[in-house]
């Protein structure tokens, strides 16, 4: 199950949990080594700048000319696959979409539910309202079963448990998993373990869920990327398959793909193409001897139209989930996944969150951000990310307003530091004050306090030298 | 009003006024990937696929089957199932049984030996539809012979593919053989056997689905 519920603030604790990461050598440095690893493996993959740069604008392209006929894009797409036998259901909140999962569910009698990787079912907390309902909900990709085991949340969107070492998983195996009576720390033989503790759940599923990659819109097809097979098994083996997917994910025609799905894997994990590329356009057809007899796809928006409404917003909808951000981003790389508190990390997790949780929730995260641009610089479809985090910076602490674009706008608000920033900009646009106050500053520096907040808790107290620039340039002549 | 209306009407009241042109993606594939000849994209196949950890054998329309049973033999598997209906199962069903390699059939609904299929059934023989040689990937399109599950249960996956089926890329097979007009109700593209690196970045095959993905590539003349 997941640690933390939905109603869980992601601002409130961000420091505390950024600084037990910060302190403990031993996680750091398996951070640094993962992402030093998965950017490697990306580089190694683009070895020609100009087919990047043509293919990252190309990506942006569609991405921007889908999302730009969106809601015409979700009404074909909803067309086609009912008739292609795949029902349709819209969700507009998290509790909705568990509703109409957990509906399904209730009316076949399922007692266990086998998930695909899904970081929608993640952010809607599918696995807690699946619990309170007395349904199993059992996550089969490897890294995700890991970190459902040690009751925690993924770490990395691509990689989930990736902040574990293989020590501490073994440990967890032979604690946990029922039948493991010896300790080993052999990968091969924990993927083993997992793979048939697994198997058995496949078999004995009523449901698979699984998330969805891209939604064709011109043939109704739901397209799944994966490695390790556990999507398949999910959407094939149980009889009935319900697929959750946000309403940004849907492509018009079925060419717009292989560009994305190639951004994709090359982005994420450095793969020129992933294991299994699964596209599903309907349920089992007379004749045919497996797959589910029914499927079922939710569209959630989960505060994805908020975003939509605005020109500049909406391009955080143009994101693949490919997780590059985070594999490049100073501060994810320093404090990891779980210290964020949200379902998505990282860079992306801290411009698409505020949607979802609001700003009262997390009003301080894109200050989290060293605005270096490595986020936008990798990021596979030109998210301009660093232009993003300024702009919710600014939703967030600017004077609550009328007709705000945002949720929660003005959270992070303070009419004291609203203040001081007022002062310091007349200070600096007035060459007569600006005179008068470093004058000043120079002789009163003594009377600065030694304690200066999170300044001095790293950092000698800051103190205005005794003679400014300008009276030693006068001095010298 | 429903979930639907309301989020339809959210999307329609902030949709842009101006919509992007349509993305030329035909221009670049035509501009950023080569065209290459049936000998380059066989080798390109194979390369990639191998590196993927598939193992693949050249075979010929007449001694495949002779390949598949040592392949076979080599792992000590001695029970396959295969498609009856189609050439390449009915033909492995003449042949391998007197060679000793028990061949069952996918002949009833998974229901009814899905236990079967997953504990007793060590390998499979499948046939690709096609393949592309810029990744190294085979395109499966199961049907009522060939169930989706054929490909992903057994441990040992054996594909057959006729290397005159290799496109460049992605995009040209899915233009080529008119995809969009008309898919089956699971398309697959697969580019080798089962893997997973979540337990410390460390690669291990065989998470879920088979362990060893071997293609009979027939016609290549290398």
């Amino acid at each position: 199950m997941n640690a933390q519920p939905i109603h869980f603030k992601p601002s409130e604790g961000f420091r505390a949990r950024s600084k037990a990461v910060v302190d403990n050598p031993f996680l750091r440095q398996s951070f640094r080594g993962a992402m030093d690893f998965l950017m490697s493996k990306r580089a190694a993959q683009f070895p020609d700048p100009e087919e990047l740069e043509s293919l990252r604008t190309l990506g942006e392209h569609i991405r921007q000319y889908n999302l730009g006929k969106l809601p015409e894009l979700l009404l074909q797409l909803e067309d086609r696959l009912t008739k292609n036998g795949i029902q349709v259901h819209w969700a507009e909140t998290p509790d909705e979409a568990n509703a109409i999962i957990l509906g399904i569910c209730q009316r076949i009698g399922a007692k266990l539910m086998v998930k695909g990787k899904s970081m929608v079912s993640e952010e809607i907390e599918l696995n807690h309202a699946a619990e309170a309902a007395g349904i199993g909900a059992l996550e089969s990709d490897m890294g995700e079963y890991i970190v459902q085991l040690a009751g925690e949340k993924p770490s990395h969107i691509i990689m989930p448990a990736i902040h574990k070492t293989k020590e501490e998983i073994a440990r967890l195996f032979h604690e946990k998993v029922p039948g493991v009576t010896e300790y080993t720390d052999n990968v091969d033989a924990l993927i083993q373990i997992g793979r048939n503790v697994l198997r058995e759940k496949f078999l004995e599923a009523d449901i698979g869920l699984s998330g969805v990659n891209f939604a064709v819109a011109e043939t109704g097809t739901l397209c799944l990327v994966e490695n390790e097979g556990n999507g398949r098994m999910c959407t094939t083996a149980p009889p009935v398959h319900i697929a959750i997917t946000g309403i940004e994910k849907v492509v018009e025609k079925l060419e717009h793909v292989p560009p994305l799905l190639s951004l994709l894997t090359r982005s994420a994990t450095g793969q020129n193409i992933s294991t299994y590329f699964n596209m599903i356009s309907g349920p089992r057809q007379p004749g045919e001897k497996d797959g589910p007899a029914e499927v079922h796809l939710v569209l959630l928006d989960n505060g994805r139209s908020q975003a939509y409404a605005d020109e500049q917003l909406r391009k955080t909808l143009q994101c693949i989930r490919c997780g590059a951000c985070m594999n490049h981003c100073p501060v994810y790389t320093r404090i990891g996944g779980h210290a964020y508190g949200t379902t998505y990390p990282g860079p992306i997790g801290k411009i698409i969150s505020p949607h979802m949780l609001g700003l009262e929730a997390t009003a301080t995260m894109a200050t989290a951000s060293t605005l270096c641009g490595a986020c936008g610089e990798v990021c596979p479809v030109k998210i301009p990310i660093p232009e993003l985090l300024m702009r919710l910076r600014e939703e967030s602490f600017t004077a609550p307003h009328a007709n705000p674009a945002m949720r929660g706008q003005g959270a992070g608000y303070s009419p004291l530091m609203s203040a001081v920033w007022r002062g310091w900009a007349a200070v600096y646009r007035s060459p007569v004050l600006y005179r008068g106050v470093t004058w000043l500053g120079s002789r009163l520096g003594w009377l600065m306090p030694a304690r200066q907040g999170a300044w001095t808790t790293v950092r000698v107290p800051l103190r205005p030298a005794a003679k400014r620039l300008r009276d030693m340039l006068k001095e010298r002549g | 009003m429903s979930a639907r209306d309301r989020i339809l009407a959210k999307l329609r009241a902030g949709a842009p006024s101006e919509n992007r042109s349509e993305p030329d993606v035909a221009g670049w594939f035509a501009s950023h990937r080569p065209v290459e000849t049936a000998v380059q994209k066989v080798a390109r196949f194979r390369s990639c696929i191998e590196l993927a950890h598939a193992e693949v054998h050249a075979v010929t329309p007449n001694n495949w089957l002779g390949k598949l049973h040592a392949v076979l033999h080599a792992r000590g598997v001695d029970k396959i199932l295969v498609a009856e209906g189609t050439a390449h199962g009915d033909a492995a069903l003449d042949r391998l049984p007197p060679q000793g390699i028990e061949c069952s059939t996918y002949d009833i609904a998974i229901e009814a030996w899905k236990s079967e299929l997953f504990n007793a059934t060590p390998a499979s023989l499948t046939a690709a539809r096609a393949a592309i040689a810029e990744t190294g990937t085979l395109i499966l399109w199961p049907d009522e012979h060939e169930p989706r599950l054929m490909s992903l249960v057994p441990p040992v996956h054996i594909v057959l593919l006729d290397a005159a089926a290799i496109y460049n890329t992605f995009f040209e097979a899915m233009q080529a053989e008119g995809w969009k007009d008309g898919l089956p109700t699971n398309a697959l593209l697969i580019s080798g056997p089962s893997k997973t690196a979540d337990i410390q970045q460390t690669l291990a095959y065989g998470a879920h689905g088979p362990k060893e993905l071997i293609v009979l590539l027939i016609g290549d003349e290398q």
